[in-house]
């Protein structure tokens, strides 16, 4: 079964006539940039996710919200599947594109509309990079809080189509929570608003339906996001463990003790050192685990729940616990954890990054359960943990120059997010499924589940033009997918067509 | 009433469901039935929820409790405090028997809402019965899950609308260690002027309101950050009870016939010529408005400046849910078709046509 598109299992798409659409857009958006030729073509044939590629049949790179909606009106008429991208740093292949289909990239719609200090929001266009709408409200001691680690890079549009996270999401949450409204064009290029600019809207949430469904639903063309205040101060403790169960094991400690830290990540051994090698951070090298734990807030509860913090770790039988000094150090603790992903991709020609979910309390169990995966299919995996919120991200290193290692590193992710799932969590925490974690889809939600997110679109979508074949498989898929899933046992995808 | 605790009566409610289903009758959904002026009168077969009761989950650490949809909300409140946690978003009971999937439905958050979001905010997962009589599972216990639609948050504020919630799966957090309430006598444009102000500083405040010539404000915290703002706002000090009294429409303000609108707005909205007496909660962005003025000339005055109106008086306004725009009008009704095709769940209690 392809991972690019594969109308077998899929759904049939329309059949375009490329010359005929051409014209009629060179006719009807005269000024609208259109790329239509194999060269121009190419850097778009995929996302962040660089594994998966298509050439797209076309790219529009608009600037005004009309010829978007000119050119919605064309595709509805016309049938033409459309996929709408931002930044393109996305990682699960959502904004992947089709041969049959345009690619719609929302990147030039990048100015900030307004910044209302007063009322504590942002209104921006779709294209503005999820860091510079803090940037522009840090004259007002202001900031946007959902952080993804490709923040300096990637759109708010695609935050909100990804519902994006970060590391601070367990205390500030999630896109979805820091959003007021979303103004929309629906397939048939009508313009819709979702949310208000008052706390709520009348009506079903749309907005929070919306958040999170990846371009399947409608195309973000503006959005209105909540500030808040900077935190007066933050400081960052690093604790060192001789195991991953104990550091596990703190994490829940110091909840208990009533604390929600602003992050809480937590690294393994193999991520310390490579992350350690790169950025020089002052991470221990020998320990199994390390914890960071950042603290933020009013200075005088800050220095209060390092106290307590410290006390908790210790008492978890943490072998270090260091306050970072000043600024810089803290500074430094943070960039070992926001580069362990390039400091991983200096120890392997390659790395594929997981998204699963648990409950936190599973931890030591799914950390034993991806170290026998690991040795079983002879690929190193490290280990880095948005421990706060139960979001891992275990990145598989593989070489894709070696014949099969790319086919067992996916087989091995797999493997990773099926026991999410059976431990009670889920294949994708922030990354979204896209076109990655399709077949995963079928393993999290069943027959009837996937059936109702289909009456979902088909309200929105009924012909199925906005991004098909992502976010949720076809029964089809399924049936084959879990069909070949249990007769070829310990070797899925063996029919996986390579690049 | 009688309570049973900890029954799944799912399968019960599944065939209720399906028979409906079969017989083409309508079903109203009712739990304490404490929210029943919320929305239009809907006609038909009572499903009483609190058959299905019961706290299913709760472990502290995780930050997550997972209830029955018919679990009395004051159950599932003293199960967080005995851990020293909380629903942040302060829903409103308006009677004891309210429920925990009565709360979902309605949507409906207290005076802490601004600071620390509303019901759909906390919802991490949910099991629904289907208008395809299916019992199925949403979201789930994590906190990050972005696996398809997020058809959990969709179901808070839904009225009941467009399927059956079963069970609930909540964040909650630690209580705050220090909480402090205050109140000033100011007149209502400094107390708005002063909101806009603090908002956008590192003060802790978790609820504001403004009526009887007073704004009152409550602090929440660590011990350092409560105390300096406490003394940095010095001022008299103002007995905690008084915000439950707010949320639970106990004050003075609410005792009265006349018909009682919430109007959400803006939260740097300013004073807004209403005829009526007005109460001013979240910091400026929900108002009470007491008026026997035409529902019109209400949300007239309330759609410019950005907000809507709920009537929250049951028979006082034809339709009570602020109205929608044309295309939101067209995809509510496809959405409830496609997830409700025969229409069973509450059919109107939102909008005529949904």
């Amino acid at each position: 079964m392809s991972i690019v598109y594969d109308e077998r299992v899929d759904g049939v798409l329309p059949k375009v006539d490329k010359a005929a659409l051409l014209s009629e857009l060179q006719a009807r958006l005269p000024d609208l940039d259109v790329l239509h030729t194999e060269e121009d073509l190419k850097p778009y044939e995929c996302d962040g996710l660089s594994m998966y590629r298509t050439t797209p049949m076309m790219v529009v790179l608009p600037e005004h919200i009309g010829q978007v909606e000119t050119l919605l009106k064309i595709c509805h008429q016309r049938q033409v599947p459309v996929v709408a991208r931002g930044a393109g740093t996305g990682l699960s292949g959502g904004a992947l594109p089709l041969e049959q289909g345009i690619l719609l990239v929302m990147a030039r719609f990048n100015k900030i509309l307004e910044i209302d200090p007063a009322g504590r929001f942002a209104r921006v266009q779709p294209g503005v990079r999820n860091l510079a709408i803090s940037q522009a409200a840090a004259p007002y001691e202001l900031y946007y809080a959902p952080d993804p680690s490709s923040q300096i890079a990637c759109s708010i549009g695609g935050n909100v189509a990804e519902n994006a996270g970060g590391v601070h999401c367990l205390k500030y949450g999630l896109t979805v929570h820091n959003l007021l409204k979303v103004e929309i064009l629906t397939v048939e290029g009508e313009r819709m608003t979702l949310g208000s600019d008052a706390l709520d809207s009348p009506g079903f949430d749309l907005l929070a339906l919306f958040t999170g469904s990846e371009g399947m639903l409608g195309i973000v063309t503006e959005v209105t996001v909540k500030l808040l205040p900077k935190p007066q101060v933050a400081k960052v403790l690093l604790a060192s463990f001789d195991s991953v169960e104990k550091a596990g094991r703190a994490v829940g400690d110091i909840i208990a003790a009533g604390i929600i830290p602003g992050g809480l990540e937590m690294m393994d051994n193999l991520a310390i050192r490579a992350a350690e090698d790169f950025i020089h951070a002052g991470y221990p090298v020998d320990a199994e685990a390390i914890l960071l734990c950042e603290l933020d807030g009013v200075e005088a509860d800050v220095h209060a729940d390092c106290e307590r913090v410290r006390q908790v770790l210790e008492a978890a039988g943490a072998t270090e616990v260091r306050l970072a000094r000043d600024e810089a150090e803290r500074v430094r603790f943070w960039a070992g954890r926001k580069n362990a992903f390039p400091a991983v991709g200096r120890i392997s020609p390659d790395y594929y990054c997981m998204d699963g979910t648990i409950p936190r309390r599973e931890l030591p169990g799914v950390l034993k359960g991806i170290a026998d995966f690991s040795e079983e299919y002879g690929l190193r995996v490290a280990n880095v943990f948005h421990a706060g919120d139960g979001n891992m991200h275990p990145l598989i290193l593989f070489d894709a120059n070696q014949p099969g290692e790319l086919e067992r590193a996916e087989a091995l992710g797999g493997k990773i997010l099926e026991l999410c799932v059976k431990v009670g969590g889920s294949i994708t925490g922030e990354h979204g499924v896209g076109r990655e974690k399709i077949n995963q889809m079928c393993s999290q939600f069943n027959s009837d589940e996937l059936t109702l997110f289909h009456a979902v679109k088909a309200a929105f979508d009924p012909s199925g033009l906005l991004n098909p074949g992502k976010n949720i498989p076809t029964l089809h898929r399924c049936a084959e997918f879990g069909s070949m899933h249990v007769h070829h046992g310990q070797l899925p995808f063996p029919e996986l067509e390579r690049f | 009433m009688v309570v049973r605790h900890d029954a799944d009566a799912s399968k019960a409610l599944l065939e209720q469901v399906n028979q409906a289903l079969n017989s083409g009758t309508k079903l109203r959904i009712q739990g304490g039935n404490s929210k029943a002026f919320l929305g239009r009168k809907v006609e038909g077969e009572v499903l009483d929820t609190r058959v299905h009761c019961g706290i299913v989950s709760y472990d502290p650490t995780e930050l997550v409790i997972t209830a029955r949809a018919g679990t009395p909300l004051v159950d599932l409140q003293a199960a967080l405090d005995e851990a020293g946690q909380m629903l942040t978003c302060e829903p409103p009971h308006f009677a004891e028997d309210a429920t925990v999937g009565g709360m979902l439905a309605a949507g409906l958050s207290g005076p802490r809402r601004p600071w620390s979001g509303a019901v759909r905010d906390l919802v991490l997962g949910t099991r629904v019965i289907t208008g395809f009589g299916k019992h199925l599972r949403f979201g789930g216990e994590v906190m990050k899950n972005v696996a398809g639609y997020d058809v959990s948050r969709l179901m808070a504020g839904s009225l009941g609308c467009l399927g059956l919630v079963t069970e609930v799966s909540l964040k909650v957090l630690p209580k705050p260690r220090e909480c402090v309430s205050l109140r000033f006598e100011v007149d209502v444009e400094t107390a708005l002027k002063n909101l806009a102000e603090w908002g956008q500083q590192p003060i802790p405040i978790s609820a504001a309101s403004y009526h009887d010539n007073a704004l009152h404000l409550r602090l929440e915290g660590g011990e350092g950050s409560v105390a300096s703002a406490r003394e940095r706002l010095s001022c008299e000090l103002l007995d905690g009870d008084y915000w439950q009294q707010l949320n639970e429409h106990q004050l003075h303000f609410f005792r009265s016939e006349t018909p009682l609108w919430r109007i959400s707005v803006p939260n740097n909205t300013g004073v807004l010529a209403l005829p009526g007496e007005q109460l001013i909660d979240w910091g400026g962005a929900q108002r009470w408005l007491k008026s026997d003025s035409d529902a019109q000339t209400i949300r007239r005055i309330v759609s410019e400046a950005g907000g809507h109106a709920t009537c929250f008086t049951p028979g006082a306004c034809d339709s009570p849910m602020p109205p929608l725009s044309a295309p939101l009008q067209r995809y509510h009704r496809q959405l409830k078709a496609q997830l409700d095709p025969q229409g069973i769940f509450n059919p109107g209690r939102m909008y005529p046509e949904v």
